[in-house]
């Protein structure tokens, strides 16, 4: 009985949570942190970090690393699916029910005009949030070589519509970053011994 | 087979979208140019509604592209593709991830994603701008509007910087473009 209440309450709480934080997983962090640290006390100051920090160096939208680690640490397996349930329905729901009546919204003069200027709008906030990301990287060659690398290629490719996907792009990055640090080390290990 | 299909392709951009809701941008629309399921008109319409609806950006367009493509059930499995990852990798963490992720190797690697993933949104957001003033380069012409707006934007973004001290919120900044839209184009 008392499983089955904690399992309703993490899925009510965390779609609360779903359905009322716009603007993306850092928004997301603080409302999360104020209800399952500070409110219920499902996890603790350090748990949450912890979840921040892998969430930001693994894939993926960061609300659901937080729900399934809440959940999970709650109620186990069932947990961490209730409450990642949750939080992914209400925009769901939003979304498909936005998909079915797109088209016919569009054809409105007023809301076409209006779309027209989202998209650059959009594009204004895609640069800012890169630009926001640059502030708080690494002042050293090698990010920056990769970065102005991958920046100058993905242009071309969308330039030119060539075929070539933002994957392979990440993977060559990571490859690349790989064999430095690998040479690098051993460089220095020799270095090492030499003195 | 497209539910396949969809559930492949954004298991992909879950696995490689490190970094946040903006780097899932152009990974997603790698994937709906090539397919031909978006045209790039909607996907940029779908991120302004995205960032105007509660929720991860990657949940919400994973939603749209799969309830377009293949109704109700293309839309779930494109979500649930979406957050498939996530799920599994903070189980995981529980188990052996914290101590991966300090593995150097591993750091290394994350060293080189993270710069790469800035270019690419930086590019990504440059070439939508410039594409949405000049179109595309094959057939190449300047829309003045649409210059005249991307400049007002650029000037209300630094405005709010450097004045108010504030960055604008996503759902102000596509208010007022959305605002400037119907003044400019009537």
């Amino acid at each position: 009985m008392k499983e089955k209440h904690i399992l309703y309450r993490l899925f009510l709480t965390f779609m609360k949570i779903g359905l009322f934080t716009f603007g993306g997983g850092y928004a997301m962090i603080s409302i999360i942190e104020n209800i399952c640290v500070e409110k219920n006390k499902w996890i603790t100051n350090d748990e949450m970090m912890n979840v921040t920090i892998i969430a930001e160096s693994t894939p993926g939208p960061i609300a659901i690393n937080c729900a399934t680690f809440v959940g999970y640490r709650q109620a186990g397996l069932i947990g961490a699916a209730a409450a990642t349930l949750g939080v992914t329905i209400p925009s769901f729901v939003i979304i498909f029910a936005i998909s079915l009546f797109l088209d016919n919204f569009l054809e409105i003069a007023v809301i076409a005009h209006a779309f027209n200027g989202i998209k650059i709008g959009v594009g204004v906030l895609i640069v800012e949030a890169a630009a926001k990301m640059m502030k708080n990287m690494k002042r050293q060659w090698l990010p920056s070589v990769i970065m102005a690398a991958s920046f100058t290629a993905m242009l071309l490719i969308n330039l030119f519509s060539w075929s070539f996907s933002s994957i392979s792009l990440m993977l060559i990055a990571a490859v690349v970053s790989l064999s430095i640090f690998i040479l690098e080390t051993k460089i220095l290990r020799k270095g090492g011994e030499q003195k | 087979m497209i539910y396949l299909e969809l559930f492949w392709n954004f298991l992909r951009v879950s696995c490689f979208a490190f970094g946040g809701a903006y780097s899932a941008i152009p990974l997603i629309r790698d994937v709906v140019l090539s397919h031909g399921w978006l045209t790039d008109e909607t996907l940029t319409y779908m991120i302004a509604v995205s960032e105007s609806t509660p929720g991860p950006i990657m949940v919400n367009l994973a939603t749209y592209v799969g309830s377009s493509q293949a109704g109700f059930f293309g839309a779930v499995l494109a979500t649930l593709a979406v957050i498939l990852p996530s799920f599994v990798i903070i189980l995981l963490a529980m188990v052996v991830l914290k101590t991966m992720i300090d593995n150097i190797y591993v750091q290394a690697v994350l060293e080189g994603l993270k710069p790469c993933i800035i270019g690419i949104i930086l590019a990504t957001g440059i070439y939508m701008c410039i594409n949405n003033c000049l179109g595309q380069a094959q057939n190449f012409s300047i829309d003045w509007q649409a210059v005249i707006l991307l400049a007002l934007l650029l000037a209300l973004t630094a405005g709010a910087k450097f004045l108010a001290k504030k960055k604008l919120s996503p759902i102000m900044l596509i208010l007022i473009s959305a605002f400037l839209g119907t003044i400019i184009y009537h």
